[in-house]
Parts: structure tokens; C-alpha cells; sequence
């Protein structure tokens, strides 16, 4: 068996994991990145999106949004505002906050309103990963 | 001397404010429960952050990034955080005054002090003082971290454009169930975390670069130090309330026992005087 590693994600209501896993994979400043065990040490900030783990060839999702990760001594720490676990997301609501973004980006589209841009593109980014997550953990 | 009918209607008055002083401290006791709870859970966050934070910052040039940046102090902007609803003994009255002091300590050295108020007290006590430049209120209740980026963005804001050179948070700090103080921290310029040392040593991969990284941490940082004295106040305010209404509970007590007995004394008088008006009427008919 190989070695494992130990996640730890922690958001500012408590930890929502802290297991030992083989395998993690999360959406990183510059892009996906996957750990495995016996990694350099490494900082990275977080976007919002997917981040999974496998563990006894299970995989787990969690749909994260900002923060950032730190991988130590075969510890890999998530720091992030929120995290949810696929069972925890209302499928409907994303639905609806996607089709809310979609409109709102339709419309800042024409002005230029940089700050309601940044802000509805969050909206999406999180209504989009919260569905990617949910639809993961549909049973096929 | 007050008639019986005037002591009872007090008795029971007091009764009434006892029923009342004691359901509110059960109330602030489950309340503080929860708070508690999430001071506890959010803990192990705000460690983790500050112990990366010190890796971060050790070694790397304040000067670089606008929010650590030291400027002369000409004016200060105090964040007074307070809870939205009183009867809690002393407690906004501390940090109230305390900011006060400090205000009055800045001022005598020539520099402008302006105020952000978090919380119903703090806006009520400084609303006429004519230097609040924001107000946040209704928001103690529901911990919601958007509440903290607001107020952290906002102050932040304030910051870069020069409308403050040094950001102070004043809070009540949660010590425990039975004390809890008012306290001052820095907020802005950020302070670079000192005893990031030993982890330092391990060479680390940065990505993006380490001040891209802290591009992005300062302002989260910001917002964790906000969330945490709101959550702070918000334990404290419990706290003191809880003990606030249990001597309320027992001042009442105290009361409804010295009514109690002025009562009985005034029946016993009553009664004496009865007697005597009968004894006093069979021997004039005896005569």
C-alpha cells in the first residue's frame, strides 16, 4: 500500500475533513493540481471549483470556494471560506443561482461595471462547481 | 406608611420582572452555548491562517504590498465593534469608553479620528459625535463571513485612498464565562505574524508567487480578524448578559423579601388595630 497522506480541510465553521487519503486534486491559481504523498512543500491559492480526494479507491468530492492550501510533511491543509460536500447541495438552488448569473452576466456584459462582473462570475463559478460536485455524486 | 393593597401590587410587580430577568438569562445562556460552539470551531481557521501568515510574511519586504505599508500617522479610524442590544451589564460600556479614552488620547495628539460602528450601541453612543464615517448594524446575530468582507473591504478601501493611516479594532474580548474585557488590536497596517521561523525553514513552492499569494491573503486575513471580533463580541455580549440577568434575578429575590415583610408587619398593625377597636367598643357597652 502506498503512502498516505493527510488532508485537513478547515473552513471558518470547523474542519469538514480531516482523513487520510492517497490522492488529492484541487483547482489552484494556476490550474488543477494533484497531490500525492511525499510531496515538496507548497503553497497555493484556491479558486472556486472541485476539489476531490481518493481514499481506498473511493473518490470524494467538495465543491470549495476561495482560500488557499498548504502541503507539508505529507499534511495538505485547506484553508477556505466554505465547503460542501456533494449530499449538502441543493441542486435546485445552484440551478437557479446559475440561471440568476447567466442573466446578470448577460446584462453587465453591455456596461462596464467591473465590479458586478467579478461578482456574478463568482456566482457562476460557485453555482456551476456546486452542480459538478452534485452531479458526481449521482449514483450511475 | 404604604396601605397593604399598595405592597402587594409592588410584590408582585417585582415578581413579574423576576419571571422576566430569569427567562432572559436562560435565553443568554443557550445563546451563549452556540456562540461559544462557534468561537470554538473557527479557532483551528484562524491558527492555521495566522501560522501561514507568518510563514508568508517572514523574510518578505512590508514596503511591497499597499496593505502592510507604514505611513505617518495623521489620522486614525477606529472600528468599534458592540452588540446590537443592550442589557448586558457594563459591557458596551467598556469598550465604549475605552474607545473614548483612546479617542481623546489621539486627538491630543493632533491627529483626526474617525469611526466605523459595528452594532446598535455603538452607532447610538457616537451617532451625535459627528465623526462616524460608517455604521453597521443588525448583523451581530447571524455570523455570516460576507458580513465580516463587507466591513473589512469597506475599512480596507478607506485605507488605500489615504482616508486613514492606521486602522484599529476595538472589541470585547471573551475571557471567560465571567470575564470579559475590552480590547484593542491593530488591524491595518497589517503587521507582519511573528514565529513563523521554524516552519520557514522548509523551502517551499510557491503558486503563483509569493507576493501574488499575499495579493490575495491580506484582504482574506482582513476579513478573518473582522469575523473574529464580531464572534468575540458576540460571545461576550452573552456572557455578560447571562450574568447581568442572574443578579437581576437575585436583587428581585432581595426585594420580594423585605416587601414580604413590610407587608406582614402592616397586616399584623391591621389586625392589632381591629382588636383593639372591639375590645374597645365591648367595654364601652359593658359600662
Amino acid at each position: 500500500m502506498a503512502e498516505k497522506l493527510q488532508l485537513e480541510v478547515v473552513t471558518p465553521k470547523g474542519a469538514v475533513v480531516s482523513e487520510s487519503v492517497d490522492l488529492v486534486t484541487a483547482p489552484g491559481y494556476a490550474g488543477e493540481f494533484g497531490i500525492l504523498a511525499n510531496h515538496a512543500p507548497f503553497l497555493s491559492t484556491i479558486k472556486i471549483g472541485v476539489l476531490s480526494y481518493k481514499k481506498d479507491q473511493q473518490v470524494e468530492d467538495l465543491m470549495v470556494s476561495g482560500g488557499f492550501c498548504e502541503v507539508s510533511n505529507n499534511k495538505v491543509t485547506f484553508l477556505v471560506e466554505s465547503a460542501e460536500r456533494g449530499t449538502e447541495i441543493d441542486v435546485d438552488r445552484a440551478l437557479r443561482a446559475k440561471e440568476r448569473a447567466e442573466k446578470r452576466l448577460a446584462e453587465v456584459a453591455s456596461q462596464r461595471e467591473k465590479i458586478d462582473r467579478t461578482r456574478a462570475e463568482a456566482a457562476m463559478q460557485r453555482a456551476l462547481s456546486r452542480l459538478k460536485v452534485a452531479e458526481r455524486r449521482k449514483p450511475k | 406608611m404604604a396601605s397593604l393593597k399598595d405592597v402587594k401590587v409592588k410584590i408582585s410587580g417585582v415578581k413579574k420582572t423576576s419571571q422576566i430577568t430569569k427567562a432572559m438569562n436562560m435565553v443568554a445562556a443557550a445563546k451563549l452555548r452556540g456562540a461559544q460552539m462557534k468561537m470554538e470551531r473557527f479557532r483551528p481557521y484562524a491558527e492555521k491562517y495566522n501560522a501561514a501568515m507568518g510563514n508568508l510574511s517572514t523574510g518578505m519586504d512590508a514596503a511591497q504590498f499597499p496593505l502592510m505599508e507604514v505611513r505617518e500617522v495623521k489620522s486614525v479610524e477606529l472600528l468599534v465593534v458592540t452588540s446590537d442590544r443592550g442589557l448586558c451589564g457594563s459591557f458596551n460600556s467598556n469598550i465604549l469608553k475605552q474607545t473614548e479614552r483612546l479617542m481623546r488620547q489621539l486627538e491630543g495628539e493632533g491627529k483626526k479620528v474617525s469611526l466605523v460602528c459595528v452594532g446598535k450601541k455603538a452607532a447610538g453612543y457616537f451617532k451625535r459625535s459627528g465623526k462616524v464615517r460608517a455604521i453597521y448594524t443588525d448583523i451581530m446575530g447571524n455570523f455570516q463571513m460576507f458580513n465580516a468582507r463587507a466591513i473589512a473591504q469597506d475599512v480596507a478601501g478607506n485605507f488605500l485612498s489615504g482616508g486613514a493611516d492606521e486602522v484599529h479594532i476595538m472589541y470585547g474580548r471573551f475571557q471567560s464565562v465571567a470575564v470579559q474585557r475590552p480590547a484593542q488590536q491593530q488591524f491595518l497596517p497589517v503587521k507582519s505574524v511573528e514565529g513563523g521561523a521554524a516552519a520557514a525553514s522548509a523551502d517551499y513552492i510557491y503558486e503563483p508567487s509569493t507576493t501574488e499569494i499575499m495579493d490575495v491573503m491580506l484582504p482574506l486575513y482582513l476579513n478573518v480578524m473582522v469575523y473574529h471580533a464580531m464572534l468575540e463580541v458576540s460571545a461576550s455580549e452573552h456572557a455578560a448578559r447571562m450574568s447581568a440577568m442572574d443578579n437581576a434575578t437575585s436583587a428581585c429575590k432581595d426585594i420580594i423579601n423585605s416587601l414580604t415583610l413590610v407587608y406582614n408587619k402592616a397586616r399584623q398593625a391591621g389586625i392589632t388595630g381591629e382588636l383593639m377597636d372591639i375590645v374597645g367598643g365591648a367595654e364601652a357597652l359593658k359600662g
